[in-house]
């Protein structure tokens, strides 16, 4: 991802979704930072809702995971190219 | 009442494998203490992290899944705080859903893969 704003074909891109209503994931989990790492950009910073597209419901508990997971060392609170 | 909770804390990596055992073990003895049942408890052994602590890069980690009375937990945190092993540890609450997900995450149901892997 870079900070350049790129150009974008809106007809081409697709709706955006949230993947956690549509896969039925009820329970974000702190433990799992595989997962986790979807959501945070290669600083290790929180992605906002408008580009992950996930419903404001489950972006704070992925948040609430996403600090979890720092305070237990499982992420990084600032990291440097970490995808 | 007694409530869901799951305690993460993570050991110092200079103890020996007895040693660790030892402190999971006298943690498990203070909750069952307390009047908490011990629903789960995993080991997830040494495991680098992701930023030094107390200037070390690893650490033992430990879960421990209970139910108990919200009274004990300021016990369990207490007494968490007061020992030099444990250099973090998180208390977490879980809900409904939570619940259901450490079940099947216990029964190896998914992600069970990943768990040993890293």
């Amino acid at each position: 991802m870079t900070l350049v704003n790129e150009p974008v074909n809106r007809e081409q891109q697709k709706k955006k979704y949230c993947r956690f209503k549509k896969n039925g994931i009820k329970y974000v989990d702190y433990k799992n930072p595989d997962f986790l790492l979807q959501f945070v950009n290669e600083q290790g910073k929180i992605l906002p809702r408008r580009l992950t597209g996930t419903s404001l419901k489950y972006q704070k508990k992925v948040t609430q995971a996403v600090k979890r997971a720092r305070h237990l060392a499982l992420m990084p609170y600032v990291a440097d190219g970490l995808k | 009442m007694l409530k869901n909770y799951e305690t993460v804390f993570i050991l110092n990596p200079v103890l020996s494998e007895e040693q660790m055992k030892d402190a999971v073990g006298q943690y498990e003895a203070l909750l069952k203490e307390n009047g908490a049942e011990i629903v789960n408890k995993e080991i997830w052994g040494l495991r680098k992290m992701a930023y030094a602590i107390q200037n070390k890069s690893t650490g033992f980690y430990n879960m421990i899944e209970f139910n108990a009375d919200p009274a004990a937990i300021a016990t369990l945190e207490i007494e968490f705080k007061r020992d030099e092993r444990v250099m973090r540890f998180l208390t977490v609450s879980l809900d409904k859903h939570a619940v259901e997900y450490n079940n099947k995450r216990r029964s190896g149901a998914f992600k069970k893969k990943k768990e040993v892997a890293s």
